[in-house]
């Protein structure tokens, strides 16, 4: 099939920006969406133009570097996936795709379609670790872990940090992100001890690199491709409350 | 403790605790509105009478404006702090799966604002500083404001204000759907089971309220139109 795409193309962070028009024939509908801009880039190379720059790495669903805003969806149509799972069978012939990077001052541009996602890494260097003492490896089985919690802080664990809730959220808020893993750790006994402490510092760094604050219209949980649930908004908003009120820091 | 009210999740917070107020208030209000319904003025009087002579009711109405002020505060910062949060908006508008109402809550609570300065001007104003008709019901023995023929009033003889009023009460409606179950979820009170009852007794009290304010002056425009 043949397809009309619309892409965001900036050189550098600082550059203007602006949206440039390719036509592509010969898409097949078994081709994920990355190996359908694998094959633009290809007929740039070989026009002798510069090939559109777009992230990625794993194209199983598992890294999360895949974020692209696809006709005003995060990863595009399609539930709990990654623009590398999406197929070219989600479009068909004569469509016209408009590609956009996220959007959020949290993350700005480094290039075309990739922007940069560093802030995720400064939110979890504020807090979103277990502290571990050297030593022998404690003994698995030693710590008690309900079988609820065991698998509630699992499900939390699957976020893999591709901003899409940033990018689908009106306000920019990373609270989703936040959420997962404050809660992952806050569920399990390993990370109770620092729970208060991780919870005040990650949402200050939140609020601290421009990202907005909630107002739970579910955005988030909609284009998560983890599912990640708006209940562990809930969590995070309890941890935080209590230990408000409770840290005296 | 210090952070809590510049962070995100403390502003909220206020925000949940006032919304939360106020629909409360919304409940009094509305069952004291309903007497209107009942007989010919005299409940509606003696409770109107009772309600703005009463001693607590002196420390309730600052608490009460406070509660609004506080409410209009924290969505106006909150607000624009969260427009500023996407400096580059997206040429593609979001096609993501939300309720509409969640994403324009402000619009919602404007809407519901001006209404409020109309309402107040109407009748809060008119009470309050202005000069309003007395009844008696024992004989001259206990003058009572006339509440009633002032709300009646207006209703009957400008119909625009019944509009008013109805639109008012469908912004409200609105606001209400998604402000119920989002001010337990800003406090924390929500997990998978939660949600979705939260959700239906939002409706639920959305319905009530919403319908209850609406059904006031549709009850007037079609008890004095016949
Ligand atoms: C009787 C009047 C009102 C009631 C009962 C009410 C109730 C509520 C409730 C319960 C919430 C949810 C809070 C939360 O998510 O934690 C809310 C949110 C909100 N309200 Fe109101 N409200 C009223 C009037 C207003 C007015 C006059 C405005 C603005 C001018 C306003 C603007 C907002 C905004 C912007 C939000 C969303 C804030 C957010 O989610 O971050 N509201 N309201
Ligand atoms: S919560 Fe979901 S959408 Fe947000 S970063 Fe994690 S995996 Fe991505
Ligand atoms: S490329 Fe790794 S999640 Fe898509």
């Amino acid at each position: 099939m043949k397809i009309k795409l619309n892409i965001w193309k900036q050189e550098n962070p600082k550059a203007k920006g602006r949206f440039e028009k390719f036509e592509l024939d010969g898409v097949a509908e078994e081709m994920s969406f990355l190996e359908m801009l694998d094959s633009l880039n290809e007929k740039l190379i070989k026009e002798g133009q510069i090939p559109v720059a777009f992230e990625h790495d794993c194209r199983e669903g598992i890294c999360g570097s895949c974020g692209l805003y696809i006709n005003g969806r995060p990863h595009g149509p399609g539930d709990e996936i990654g623009t590398c799972q999406l197929h070219m069978r989600a479009f068909k012939d004569g469509d016209s795709i408009t590609i956009e990077p996220w959007r959020a001052k949290g993350f700005p541009v480094i290039k075309d379609l990739i922007v940069d996602r560093n802030a995720f890494d400064k939110i979890m260097s504020a807090g979103g670790f277990v502290s571990v003492d050297t030593g022998q490896a404690a003994d698995g089985n030693a710590i008690l872990i309900s079988k609820i919690a065991a698998d509630k802080a699992f499900d939390a664990a699957a976020c893999i940090g591709c901003g899409a809730c940033v990018a689908a959220c009106k306000n920019s808020s990373a609270t989703l992100f936040v959420a997962a893993k404050v809660s992952q750790l806050a569920l399990l006994p390993q990370g109770k001890v620092e729970a208060k402490r991780r919870a005040l510092n990650m949402i200050a760094k939140m609020d601290e690199l421009g990202f907005g604050s909630c107002t739970n219209t579910g955005a988030c949980e909609a284009e998560c491709p983890k599912g990640i649930s708006i209940d562990y908004i809930a969590m995070l908003n309890r941890e935080y409350l209590c230990a408000s009120f409770s840290e005296a820091e | 403790m210090s952070k809590f009210f510049t962070s995100s999740i403390g502003q909220k917070f206020f925000m949940s605790i006032t919304g939360l107020f106020l629909m409360l208030f919304l409940l009094v209000h509305l069952t004291i509105n309903s007497l209107l319904l009942f007989g010919d003025g005299e409940i509606f009087n003696m409770a109107a009478n009772f309600m703005s002579s009463n001693p607590i009711m002196k420390v309730i109405e600052p608490v009460l404006a406070i509660g609004f002020i506080l409410h209009i505060f924290y969505a106006s910062y909150i607000t624009l702090k969260n427009m500023m949060a996407r400096p580059f908006k997206y040429k593609v508008a979001n096609k993501t799966d939300a309720s509409w109402a969640s994403k324009n809550m402000y619009i919602l609570g404007g809407v519901i604002f001006i209404f409020l300065v109309i309402h107040l001007a109407n009748f809060f104003w008119k009470i309050k500083f202005g000069t309003i008709a007395s009844i008696s019901y024992d004989g001259g023995e206990t003058e009572l404001h006339d509440v009633y023929s002032l709300v009646s009033g207006v209703f009957k003889i400008w119909w625009w204000y019944d509009v008013i009023y109805i639109v008012g009460a469908i912004f409200l409606f609105l606001h209400l759907t998604h402000g119920f179950w989002s001010a337990f979820q800003t406090i924390g009170w929500d997990n998978d089971k939660w949600i979705y009852r939260l959700k239906i007794i939002s409706y639920i009290y959305a319905i009530i309220v919403a319908g209850g304010f609406a059904f006031i002056p549709l009850f007037f425009l079609i008890k004095y139109a016949i």
